[in-house]
């Protein structure tokens, strides 16, 4: 059972207590709890079980605009005490920094909305194991199937965020994930792909048998890979992946890199760097949303925020610290966006693979190879080629490659977004980048 | 011995009773605790951003039988918890009659001093450094534009107590020191970073002013890249410098060598060994027992002596990494690559430091036999796909070479190769194997751990550049 809000309550207190008398001028805390349960599956036998329960305290001690932080797992009293004392001497220390501060108070989360974050369901392991039966019979049905992996997940956490200026809230999430690894072969080649799905709520999850043929469908496609010449070609990105740029999109705006003026998008507040009819929202409030908050991970309210409106940039991702040294207001994202998305564009999944001759669909990349500070990009990749709207044939062992500046002016997207990652886009399609390949 | 039962309520005696029990009918397992203190200091933007320490304590109990692996682990070391982590391991194992495998290799060979990096070393020192790092940089160069530097230092202490009460034990220092600058100039910005590090105490990678060196470094490098032309795009010949570029060794090959991917058969090696896998020359191992290096460990998370595992010799592929489950399946023995990040995760068979040994040819020969190709000296990242085979990384500072003369710095781009024949098309290898400064860590099922590479200059006759310019 996840420790109850009573418990981190009361060592939360116990802290901020602790830390005023041994001299903080002012401090923060955060206790967490998280129990996961998890089966895993390997060609249809039971291969793992693993239960985690992690506890989890972290304190910021100021003095002054003096600043130091510890975190343990440890809650005994004895340990938080030669932990905090640690902390303060620590604090004492480091040099002061004139930004330093909790939030503003008028900033502050009043209240606290049941966004519908926490299903009380308990699935035990012996039903986790019927679904995973389920999921991996459906997943190897076809022979070319040669290795199934898949693994069933229940997390529940509570968490209690509070400072020496009065805040103190926090609740219970959770979370249900199954996913599904296949492995499939011919006589050419062994491609490996998945499925997986997380949901607030056990109810919501996707049917086994659906995950499991999804997975299986999406292997067996990729077999016999072939590799193409290097040219320009416009891009397709699956759903999948092209939730990725809105990632680094988030990066290249968070205030600390704006602050530090390492990033492309610096000083680009109320300029177009996206083509017109983009829009970018971040949702904090979605019912049992897999990013949904109430606030941020300073206790500062989160509103909506339309972060691009018609390809225009109108906010940075904005904390406490950088929002200091900007000279903006926290807008409630220390620790990041919540659910971010692109809202829709006018034109279906089949009229974005129709719109051009030939086209590269993308399915998978790998490698770190966005840049935020120059926003040059280069990953390998896998996929497939288009011709005339339909899938010719799997091609890997390409790269592909442009700069974020020009790809975010040339993106068109369809519109068939859904929420089923924390962030969001529908299928993209880009014009302008480098494949390399042969 | 350590004292992770001092201030629990259970005793070690009753520890071991818990672990004997659950663990009669299994294969293997133990209990492993970890009590780890790390700290991090870190200057960016002028000023000491964070002072950070962390302290984390906790248990992980692990019962395998056959090829089941039942996991529980918690934070609190106490009767209660043990016995509730018993409970789950049992009802995952039903019905389990197994033999217990209590053998386990012994040795007395330690690789690093038993020190605790942080205490040796007062925070103000640490300070300092970081400052006169920040003044030392910004007073070399006007276009520098933003300065960071970190500290990052850890002592873990750990004890695998097996069914019968056998203990072993371990306690691994490790620190990092870090420099990011970045340049900016006519409205052009790029950045260059380099650190060091490994498991001793501070003091032995900053002293002399060796901090400067690293210093210098990042800057060399950001400055080339702020000369950088858009890189190629397509087939060509490329020419890997020594020491960190062999992380290509370890995306390629190493991961492909796991024992867990060959017993499952979903790595594309799995049906190779004896067989060719390589160019005649290129020798490959894998090596846990290099004084004080990164990826060295004592005994690995399941309490193996570590040793030194040939992996390609002349060519030939001869050997897996192995922790106990997989050696146990595939009916061989534990090369001592069981590794876990901490506590919370289960062992698997992970690299240490993987190296590719010196050959004969001079990284001189190999730029003058290209007519059209790149000189990668240095790399950020890489991954790879296990199942095809294909693999990437970036490369952070790169050259073209035309005509056998290495030309103009190539912005940074994406590689793409193929594992199990990319070590096939290595034409040349380098006398000058070197191994990296100590930064590396490996990334597998979500688990982070300290690696080292290591290679001399290599040649290789066919990678694809994932540049912009056709």
């Amino acid at each position: 059972m996840v420790k109850d809000q009573e418990f981190l309550e009361k060592k939360a207190s116990y802290c901020l207590g602790l830390a005023k008398k041994l001299g903080a001028t002012e401090s923060s805390v955060i206790v967490n709890n998280s129990v996961s349960e998890t089966v895993n599956f390997r060609n249809k036998k039971l291969d793992e079980s693993n239960r985690s329960d992690d506890l989890g305290i972290s304190i910021t001690t100021y003095i002054g605009k003096k600043k130091s932080s510890i975190s343990s797992s440890n809650l005994i009293d004895d340990n938080l005490n030669i932990l905090i004392e640690k902390c303060v001497e620590t604090t004492k220390n480091t040099p002061e920094d004139e930004f330093n501060s909790l939030p503003d108070k008028d900033l502050l989360a009043k209240e606290v909305k049941d966004l519908n974050l926490y299903d009380d369901t308990h699935i035990e392991n012996d039903q986790k194991i019927d679904y995973l039966k389920k999921l991996e019979s459906a997943a190897s049905n076809d022979k070319k199937i040669v290795n199934t992996e898949s693994s069933f997940t229940q997390n529940k956490s509570n968490f209690i965020l509070a400072n020496s200026g009065g805040f103190c809230a926090g609740y219970k999430t959770s979370s249900f994930t199954a996913s599904s690894v296949t492995v499939a072969k011919d006589e050419k080649s062994m491609e490996r792909d998945y499925e997986y799905s997380s949901k607030c709520f056990l109810k919501d999850l996707d049917d086994a048998e659906e995950l499991g043929k999804q997975a299986a469908d999406q292997t067996i496609k990729k077999l016999s890979p072939k590799k193409i010449g290097s040219e320009k070609i416009a891009i397709i990105f699956d759903k999948r992946i092209a939730k990725g740029m809105l990632s680094t999109f988030a990066s290249a705006i968070s205030s600390s890199a704006i602050s530090r003026g390492t990033s492309f998008l610096k000083d680009k507040v109320n300029q177009k760097i996206f083509s017109d009819t983009i829009n970018v929202l971040d949702k904090p409030d979605i019912l049992k949303g897999l990013g949904s908050r109430n606030f941020d991970s300073e206790g500062v309210k989160t509103d909506t925020l339309k972060l691009v409106e018609q390809g225009i940039l109108k906010h940075y991702l904005i904390d406490t610290y950088n929002g200091k040294k900007l000279n903006l207001k926290s807008n409630g994202r220390c620790g990041g966006t919540s659910n971010l998305y692109f809202e829709n564009g006018n034109i279906s999944f089949k009229d974005l693979l129709n719109s051009k001759s030939k086209s590269l669909y993308i399915t998978e990349t790998i490698g770190h190879g966005s840049n935020i500070v120059t926003g040059d990009y280069s990953v390998g990749a896998t996929g497939f080629l288009v011709e005339n709207g339909e899938f010719k044939y799997p091609i890997n062992e390409i790269t592909i490659a442009g700069n974020f500046k020009d790809m975010f002016q040339n993106i068109t997207l369809a519109n068939d977004l859904e929420f089923k990652y924390v962030t969001n886009s529908p299928t993209m399609m880009i014009e302008g980048m480098v494949v390399a390949g042969k | 011995m350590s004292n992770f039962f001092e201030k629990s309520d259970i005793s070690r005696s009753e520890a071991e009773n818990i672990i004997s029990d659950t663990l009669q009918k299994c294969d293997d397992g133990e209990l492993y605790i970890e009590n780890s203190k790390s700290e991090s200091i870190l200057l960016d933007d002028n000023k000491i951003k964070n002072s950070s320490y962390n302290s984390d304590l906790g248990f992980g109990f692990r019962a395998i039988s056959d090829e089941v692996v039942a996991y529980s682990h918690s934070n609190e070391i106490s009767k209660n918890s043990l016995k509730q982590s018993s409970e789950n391991l049992k009802s995952t194992l039903k019905s389990v009659k197994g033999t217990y495998n209590h053998e386990i290799p012994k040795s007395n060979k330690k690789y690093y001093e038993n020190i605790n990096p942080i205490e040796q070393k007062s925070l103000n020192e640490k300070i300092k450094i970081l400052n006169e790092v920040n003044n030392y940089l910004r007073s070399k160069d006007d276009n520098i534009k933003q300065v960071t530097a970190n500290f990052l230092g850890e002592q873990k202490s750990v004890e695998i107590i097996r069914s019968g009460g056998e203990t072993l034990t371990d306690v691994r220092p490790l620190i990092r020191f870090n420099v990011s600058v970045m340049l900016e100039k006519n409205g052009r910005k790029e950045t260059g970073v380099y650190g060091v590090g490994g498991r001793q105490s501070y003091d032995s990678y900053l002293k002399d002013d060796n901090w400067k060196s690293v210093c210098d470094e990042a800057l060399r490098i950001a400055s080339v890249n702020l000369e950088s032309k858009p890189a190629p795009a397509g087939e060509m010949k490329v020419v890997l410098g020594p020491g960190w570029p062999a992380i290509l060794i370890h995306e390629a090959v190493g991961h492909g060598l796991e024992g867990d991917f060959n017993r499952k058969k979903t790595s594309a090696f799995h049906n190779l060994m004896g067989q060719k896998v390589a160019s005649e020359g290129v020798t490959i191992v894998d090596d846990g027992t290099i004084d004080n290096r990164r990826g060295s460990l004592t005994i690995d998370d399941e309490g193996t002596p570590t040793e030194k595992t040939v992996l390609i010799e002349n060519g030939i592929l001869k050997n897996f990494m192995q922790d106990r489950l997989n050696a146990r399946l595939m009916k061989t023995k534990s090369t001592g690559s069981g590794r876990r990040e901490n506590y919370r995760h289960i062992v698997l068979p992970r690299m240490r430091n993987t190296m590719m040994l010196s050959g004969n040819q001079t990284q001189d020969e190999m730029i003058k036999s290209v007519d059209k190709g790149i000189f990668a000296v240095s790399f950020g990242g890489g991954q790879v796909d296990i199942t095809s085979g294909k693999f990437v990384f970036n490369c952070t500072e790169a050259y073209e070479i035309v005509n056998g003369k290495i030309g103009s710095p190539i912005k940074g781009a994406t590689l793409i190769g193929d594992g199990p024949s990319i070590l096939k098309e290595v034409s040349m290898v380098g006398n000058d194997m070197m191994m990296d400064p100590g930064i590396g860590t490996c990334g597998k099922a979500g688990q982070g751990v300290p690696v080292g590479v290591a290679q001399p200059s290599i040649l290789i006759n066919k990678m694809t550049v994932g540049g912009t310019k056709l």
